[in-house]
């Protein structure tokens, strides 16, 4: 599935990933899809919380090499 | 419109560097939440909200005595344990940075930013002798009602 937005939020640290990723999908249309790259240890947990919270949907997640990769899509 | 937004609250008593932080980190997730955040600052918490340079306004000798001895803002703020005479605040800075962690100014210029509204207890400020002049743009002056007004409404309220 392809991302129409990329947000990368490596090396930052609690709590920008979620920042960053909520303003990234405010920009967004209800639809769309964002791809979110972290690498900080709890954003696996963090990401899943905020999407169920925020009643959007996790796509996909996985974890490559210490990166996590998330696809959300805007709800 | 009733989607209304789902609210959290903190109360900022402590003036400590480290509770200061979780504050902040706290509210900043709260706000990508999309909650409505309000931080309530009272007694040694309103010291995190003083700007750092002298503001010159009339006062008291014990409001004065009190403006000299705590901490004028952010970046003065010192640890809740290991402080060392300053020291502490110094090396979880450098940590911190280290860390791409955000420091407590910029946490502050996010909340700030993300509309978490910062709210100043009127009540304390007069007993601790700080003046709206003293304290950052932008925030607003209340008291308990006012907390407990959007306390009320919270599913999250924390006092740290």
């Amino acid at each position: 599935m392809k991302a129409d937005l990329f947000l990368d939020a490596k090396d930052l640290a609690c709590p920008m990933p979620i920042v960053r990723a909520k303003k990234a999908l405010d920009s967004l249309e209800p639809g769309q899809i964002m791809e979110v790259h972290t690498t900080d240890k709890g954003s696996l947990l963090d990401f899943q919380a905020w999407v169920k919270q925020t009643k959007h949907e996790m796509v996909s997640h996985e974890e490559e090499n210490g990166i996590y990769k998330f696809l959300v899509k805007k709800v | 419109m009733e989607n209304k937004k789902e609210q959290t609250t903190i109360v900022l008593f402590s003036g400590d560097l480290d509770k200061a932080i979780a504050a902040f980190i706290i509210a900043n997730g709260a706000a990508a939440y999309d909650h409505d955040v309000t931080i309530f600052f009272t007694f040694w918490g309103l010291n995190t909200l003083r700007k750092d340079e002298v503001v010159h306004v009339k006062k008291g000798f014990l409001e004065k005595a009190f403006g000299w001895m705590m901490p004028r803002g952010a970046k003065k703020l010192g640890l809740s344990k290991m402080n060392m005479m300053g020291m502490g605040p110094e090396m979880i800075k450098h940590v911190m940075k280290k860390h791409n962690a955000l420091s407590l100014p910029q946490l502050i210029e996010l909340a700030q930013e993300q509309g978490v509204k910062l709210v100043a207890c009127t009540m304390t400020m007069d007993l601790l002798g700080l003046k709206q002049e003293e304290l950052l743009d932008g925030i607003e002056y209340a008291g308990v009602a006012a907390y407990l007004g959007d306390a009320n409404q919270a599913k999250v309220n924390l006092f740290i």
